[in-house]
């Protein structure tokens, strides 16, 4: 089985698994495990590919979350600079809304970009991480956030107009349409000539810039892209959900989806999927026993970091690989 | 002289006491990450859990033991860092020639266990711990009330440091330590035991967290998250200061904590914020902080 047959065959695997699963597991568990898998696969974007660690993506998971919920419930009070007029937008559309909310983390992953690409390895995670803190506190007290109650009772409405979201089969269809549409975009972004560059630059970067790339806007258009698309896992998830609060901005957020992605598979295309999946099961069956969840949490990251550093879905790949050569 | 910008002198002096207080934590842990990292090349990530143990540690001994602040302050650093040096030897010392984001993996996990296990053990509400007699009361200064054991703080946590200092800088063994950072080794070579010196840095970064935490204390409740939040304003301090110097982290520190305590007085709202500002104004204006080297 070469390279791509293997990929093939694996998505068409996961897709089927996805079309067949809400059959007999329940649709909200997949949803949420769908958009997290989506988060964790925009964080491996940066990562597995660009070598770069940020340990602040709950930055644009919940602002993202924010920006969604609140046009979709409130509408936006947009006032003409210079003019003193102002013009009163209604409630966005569901569609709408998870555009506002990719907006508002692209936005936030170049300004947080610009700044943290200014440094290297572990700096930069603990400069994404300082970030990540700082938009948390700018959540906790700027009026539009709710504060501790979060914004609540968020309209899902209909998608595209047409598809009413209340039906939970439609929410599950358009939420596996959008981590489908997220998933390939990251896939054709790996295997673009940018994606290369990025490659090389994670091996090399000193190489990487005597060849005459930039590096520098590599490693922001990445951030960028990576920000966007966890923004639009953020997004989904509010509406899917009809909250947005304060959990998807807590630095714990950041790292749960480093574990996700770490325990899947740094690097590999379908391991953050498998370890979202996993990391959320796990809450679920652990919720009612509080704090054993954290000690599980770590205890896998110990683990996966000693012995098991390639990850479920890096293991499988090296022993297929392995196999094959006989 | 009872306003300063309009603003009390009580108020304005009992901020900046508390800035300076906040600030010889900084300093502290930062002093030890800093430490820390020159040896092992690793961002400890545990560091706030591991102040967390050392402030619970001196609860249990005057709990259990009946043992007060002044044997904490010797003993605990010692039962805290003996398990600094279990985790290096057992643990991170598997990663030393692995890409250094491993170890800060490796540190966050074993931050989550630590602090997993005490929530569960003791629940997240806040365990009161006395201030020493010797300490109890204060100053007044006709300004502002200065407590005794706030003064202290201050005073002995600007000691531990300029100590720390001393010996990196001015004695035989910290020569061998940062020669061993340049290049252990050519110091291996030597017939120095270079493994063991970064045990024992580890442990020894890992004893002033404890440190730190038993003199925070009398001072904030013993709580199993006390450190979560403030290891991420100090990685913030971190860069802002660049671990270059060890002087140079100590300053930043202090020098941050005051800033965060004016800022209290003058623009609250910022408070909480005030210090990852600074960050980014550093990082667009001297990336590699204020007194790191390239």
């Amino acid at each position: 089985m070469n390279e791509v047959t293997y990929q093939r065959t694996a998505f068409i695997a996961m897709m089927v698994f996805f079309i067949v699963a809400p059959a007999f597991i329940y649709p909200v568990f997949l949803m949420k495990a769908l958009c997290f898998a989506l988060f964790a696969c925009a964080f491996n974007l940066l990562i597995g590919f660009g070598g770069l660690l940020s340990f602040g993506h709950a930055m644009f998971l919940g602002m993202a979350g924010y920006a969604a919920a609140y046009t979709a419930k409130a509408g936006v009070n947009l006032t003409i600079p210079f003019t003193g007029m102002g013009i009163f937008l209604p409630p966005f559309s569901t569609e709408l809304a998870i555009l506002a909310g990719v907006l508002a983390s692209t936005v936030l992953g170049y300004l947080a970009g610009l700044l943290a690409i200014r440094r290297q390895g572990i700096y930069f995670a603990m400069v994404t991480l300082a970030l990540a803190q700082m938009v948390f506190f700018f959540c906790v007290q700027a009026p539009f956030t709710g504060g501790e109650d979060g914004i609540q009772a968020v309209p899902r409405g209909r998608f595209l107009g047409m598809l009413d979201l209340n039906q939970m089969m439609n929410l599950y269809w358009v939420v596996l349409g959008i981590f489908t549409a997220g998933f390939l975009l990251i896939f054709r972004i790996i295997n673009s000539p940018f994606g290369q560059v990025l490659k090389a630059i994670r091996e090399n970067e000193a190489r990487a810039t005597s060849l005459g790339y930039r590096t520098d806007h590599y490693k922001l258009l990445a951030f960028v892209l990576s920000a966007g698309l966890a923004g639009l896992a953020g997004a989904t998830k509010a509406i899917v959900f009809q909250l947005a609060s304060l959990t998807d901005v807590h630095w714990s957020m950041s790292g749960e989806v480093v574990l996700m992605t770490l325990l899947g598979g740094l690097g590999t295309i379908f391991g953050p999927v498998l370890g979202a999946f996993i990391i959320i099961a796990m809450q679920n069956y652990l919720a009612e026993l509080g704090a054993w969840v954290t000690i599980v949490q770590g205890v896998i990251f110990v683990v996966c970091v000693l012995a098991f550093r390639r990850g479920i879905v890096g293991e499988l790949e090296a022993w297929l690989q392995r196999r094959r050569r006989g | 002289m009872s306003e300063i910008f309009g603003v009390p002198t009580q108020a304005l002096f009992g901020q900046l006491l508390i800035g300076l207080i906040n600030g010889s934590f900084y300093a502290l842990l930062s002093l030890g990450l800093a430490v820390i990292f020159g040896l092992l090349n690793i961002i400890n990530f545990t560091h706030g859990a591991q102040y967390m143990m050392g402030a619970f540690a001196a609860y249990f001994l005057a709990q259990k033991l009946g043992l007060g602040y002044w044997w904490s302050l010797i003993l605990v650093p010692l039962i805290v860092g003996a398990s600094g040096i279990v985790i290096e030897r057992l643990m991170i010392s598997r990663l030393y020639k692995l890409d250094h984001l491993y170890g800060l993996l490796l540190t966050f996990g074993i931050a989550l266990i630590i602090q997993g296990a005490f929530r569960h053990q003791f629940g997240s509400s806040g365990l009161p711990y006395a201030i020493p007699k010797e300490l109890e009361g204060g100053q007044n200064l006709g300004f502002m009330f200065l407590p005794n054991y706030r003064a202290w703080v201050i005073v002995a946590s600007l000691a531990v440091c300029i100590g720390t200092w001393f010996v990196i800088e001015r004695t035989k063994l910290g020569a061998y330590l940062r020669a061993a950072t340049e290049n252990p080794t050519l110091v291996q070579a030597f017939g120095v035991n270079v493994p063991r010196m970064i045990t024992l840095t580890y442990g020894f970064g890992v004893a002033l967290a404890a440190l730190a935490g038993v003199m925070a204390a009398p001072i904030y409740q013993v709580n199993p998250l006390m450190g979560a939040d403030l290891i991420i304003v100090v990685f913030a301090v971190v860069v802002i200061g660049g671990m270059g110097s060890i002087l140079g982290s100590v300053l930043t520190g202090f020098a941050l904590g005051v800033v965060e305590g004016l800022t209290k007085v003058f623009f609250p709202e910022a408070s909480n914020t005030v210090i990852f500002v600074i960050m980014a104004i550093v990082l667009m204006i001297r990336p590699q902080g204020l007194f790191g080297q390239r």
